[in-house]
């Protein structure tokens, strides 16, 4: 057997281990080492997919000396490793990149604990990669939750514990929902495990069609996993939460933690429910349907805030709405348009997280459009990654938000419904003029001299800023640019799900 | 005209769909001043009795579909979750499906993991990585607690507060109460003696890591809450029980991760499962145990003393 077979349990064990040894080191300690160790993932996760994409096939590994299904299992094929890769480059870039306002938002004694949360996102993420089994997915979406919260309560002002509580209650819900899920599918199925689930729920529609208790099971797992992660009219917890957090807290939780959830979705999805099945369920269309609203309700709603970081957050309630209307064409192509979406807007919101700070630092720690004016000019750095970011998320060409509105766009041409096709096209036209207006406004704004302010110049460029920033504008171009490359690895590794 | 329209529309204020404008604040104006000009724009909108009875209606409005819509969506989940039960099969009816694993737990569990409890075997051996899950989600919400209530510089009480919490912690110190103090005595070492049995004998019978860690932790507080909570602090310091943690997590961690590794890849693991019934069998779920009640113990009583006075231990 092949030695690199084994990365994804190193990956999943040292990140925790790597939770527990942070909790110890002090504070400077667990910034260094956790951005060693993020190179380090991102290294494996690397390899891993060189590996799966040369073997062409995917792998399963048996966590123990049992085999599945007494046991515990994991596998890793091309669509795992790719969103491995994503996440683990995301968080190395998150991390690195708010670190600065780190220190001042949160006492120096809970640094290290901030770390040590990181590190147990990181685990519990790699997990519902890999996972092939749907408990086990449960345990880590827990931890996944509550580290989370955790991240975002590490800024201390009372801002952060309201909705810290508003998030809890809402993702606990989520979680209670998901569980019954699992319970109903486990009763259905006598099984945990994906492949097992599958033959079995494709044995029993052929048999005796969709029954009742499995449509139950599939509608509370999709709500309680589509709460988690704010899909409309669930997202409003998201602008308090990523508003007030700390800024590599707000990009984790905006772009890992709610995609983290979505690809679990995905998962079950494809792997358990089988995308036929899925078909014959009422579920899609209600997806597809609220996806649509969602994208409308959050670009609306982001237009009418007065506040950058507010406004950001709506706007990634409507990326979701892309990502969860993708899903409900319930077609390869509507999948394959959603997970590329989950990494574009991933990489693109991360960038915009850790812009914003600098910007508003520029204006004197102002977060409302008029004081932002002139900050772009003052913090060029910030003002540059804030277009591109800006540029990402209308859909302008060769960045990565026109490649998956573009995929989207296939994805509806291919639904084979004209209703379905009219609506899709009328969201992504309306939507993408709505973005162009709030960008582009934000945009005028911080670009527009504020004469004498008062207000010194930005002096120096931060490596711990541009380094990130330049990492993810390459990634983001990348994704834009040849997206046939990433679509086409998602294309083989969606292949191999069932 | 249009200029100042733009302007308002890059600020924000309004926007082509909704037309409203804010009082645009003047720059020059104080803080009381701005407070005076808010305060008359308050009163003005409210000596329209127009506006404001359009807008408690609209408010009572918002609330009553509000309710409605709470009260109609919670019935139907219940409705639909009641049916759900009532697809669910008879209890004590195994699911043919299902007959495999469970018939493999229950015949050869006991050979195959070397535990007579059959859950220990399953949780521990079988199915290690949720547990290994599970135990890290305990550790997650302990860094939760101590994100949010240890004390330091940014939430830290200031004297008055100060006072009222010495106050408040002598009323409830029962340490000079001489009764509590002498039941504490009797119950504390069969206490510990009892948890101490739960966590070392979870691979023989009913218990194991959580429930032995939750009797420990659970005696650790009556301890505290009889003696001083500073009194234990002596014994129960921040530093030992962030090094017990970590200690168990990171051994639980990499024991578990040898097995993983070794049993993917088809290696042998040179643990040796005992007699089943003995002390010492189970292979590593005997000290699996110790380090999740580790966990939990310390856990447990962490949340009491962060809750209680902010802190873990006596020193910050």
């Amino acid at each position: 057997m092949d030695f690199i077979r084994n990365f994804p349990l190193f990956m999943i064990i040292l990140s925790l281990f790597s939770g527990a040894l942070c909790f110890m080191l002090p504070r400077k300690a667990s910034f260094v080492y956790t951005v060693c160790f993020e190179c380090l993932l991102t290294a494996m996760a690397a390899a891993l997919l060189v590996f799966t994409s040369q073997t062409g096939s995917s792998f399963t590994y048996t966590m123990g000396e049992f085999p599945a299904p007494w046991g515990n299992e994991i596998r890793a094929g091309i669509t795992e490793s790719v969103f491995a890769l994503g996440f683990v480059f995301i968080l190395l870039c998150s991390v690195t990149g708010g670190y600065r306002y780190l220190n001042g938002d949160t006492d120096p004694t809970k640094v290290n604990l901030f770390f040590a949360l990181v590190n147990l996102l990181t685990a519990a993420l790699l997990s519902l990669v890999f996972t092939n089994d749907i408990f086990t997915g449960y345990v880590f979406l827990e931890i996944l939750t509550l580290a989370s919260c955790g991240t975002v309560v590490v800024r201390e002002i009372g801002k952060t514990t309201l909705a810290a509580i508003r998030y809890m209650i809402l993702n606990l819900l989520g979680s209670g929902l998901f569980l019954l899920g699992v319970v109903l599918l486990y009763d259905i199925t006598g099984n945990l495990l994906m492949e097992p689930m599958h033959g079995v729920i494709t044995e029993i529609v052929s048999e005796s069609g969709v029954i009742p208790s499995l449509s139950i099971a599939v509608a509370i797992l999709t709500i309680g996993l589509s709460i988690k992660s704010g899909l409309f009219p669930f997202h409003y917890w998201m602008p308090d939460t990523y508003g007030f957090s700390t800024p590599s807290a707000a990009a984790i939780l905006s772009s890992l933690t709610s995609k983290g959830y979505i690809f679990l979705l995905i998962k079950i999805y494809c792997r358990v429910i089988g995308l036929d099945t899925l078909r014959q369920m009422p579920v899609c269309d209600v997806l597809l349907s609220l996806g649509l609203l969602g994208i409308a309700v959050g670009s609306v709603q982001a237009m009418h805030t007065n506040n950058i970081n507010t406004m950001i957050a709506f706007s990634s309630a409507a990326q979701i709405g892309y990502i969860f209307a993708g899903i409900g064409l319930c077609t390869e192509d509507g999948m394959i348009a959603a997970l590329f979406h989950i990494l574009a807007h991933a990489m693109t919101k991360s960038m915009l997280f850790i812009t914003v700070p600098r910007l508003s630092e520029a204006a004197g720690g102002a977060k409302v459009f008029r004081d932002l004016q002139g900050s772009g000019i003052r913090d060029k750095d910030a003002g540059v990654a804030f277009a591109i970011g800006a540029f990402s998320m209308i859909g302008i060409p060769i960045f990565a938000g026109f490649a998956s509105k573009l995929l989207f766009g296939i994805a509806a041409i291919d639904s084979g419904s004209n209703f379905k096709l009219t609506m899709i096209m009328l969201a992504l036209a309306v939507s993408s003029m709505l973005n162009a207006i709030y960008f582009i406004r934000t945009l005028i704004r911080i670009f527009t001299p504020a004469g004498d302010t008062g207000l010194m110049e930005h002096p120096r460029h931060h490596a711990g800023f541009l380094i990130p920033v330049a990492l993810l504008t390459a990634v983001n171009l990348f994704l834009g640019l040849f997206s046939g490359v990433v679509t086409e690895l998602i294309t083989r590794g969606l292949a191999m799900f069932p | 005209m249009i200029k100042d329209y733009f302007d308002h529309w890059l600020d924000g204020e309004c926007d082509p769909t909704r037309d409203i404008y804010e009082i645009a604040r003047v720059p020059d104006a104080s803080r009381s001043e701005l407070k005076d000009m808010a305060r008359k724009s308050r009163e003005e909108i409210a000596s329209r009795d127009t506006t404001r009875s359009a807008i408690s209606a609209q408010k009572k409005g918002f609330y009553a579909i509000y309710t409605i819509v709470a009260i109609v969506s919670c019935i139907a989940l219940i409705g639909v979750l009641l049916y759900s039960v009532s697809l669910l099969p008879q209890y004590g009816r195994v699911n043919p499906r299902a007959a495999a694993v469970v018939e493999r737990y229950i015949e050869d569990g006991v050979a195959e993991t070397g535990a007579i409890n059959i859950v220990s075997g399953i949780i521990l051996d079988y199915r290690a990585f949720d547990t290994l899950g599970e135990s890290h989600v305990l550790f997650t919400a302990l860094l939760c607690v101590m994100v949010l209530l240890r004390m330091d510089s940014k939430n830290m009480r200031n004297k008055k507060e100060d006072y009222a919490l010495m106050m408040h912690e002598n009323f409830f110190d029962l340490s000079h109460d001489g009764i509590i103090r002498t039941v504490a005595k009797v119950l504390l070492p069969s206490l510990l003696v009892f948890g101490a049995y739960v966590l070392l004998n979870g691979q023989n019978s009913p218990g194991g890591g959580f429930s032995g860690g939750s009797i420990l932790g659970a005696t650790l507080i009556i301890a505290a809450s009889s003696f001083g909570l500073s009194r234990i602090g002596n014994v129960f310091t921040r530093r030992a029980s962030e090094c017990a943690t970590f200690i168990s997590l990171s051994f639980y961690s990499f024991a578990k991760g040898y097995v993983f590794f070794t049993g993917a890849n088809g290696l042998e693991n040179h643990i040796p499962k005992g007699t089943p019934g003995a002390i010492l069998s189970g292979g590593l779920i005997l000290p699996l145990d110790i380090a999740v009640g580790i966990v939990v113990t310390c856990t447990m009583f962490g949340f009491y003393s962060l809750f209680r006075k902010g802190m873990i231990g006596n020193d910050n």
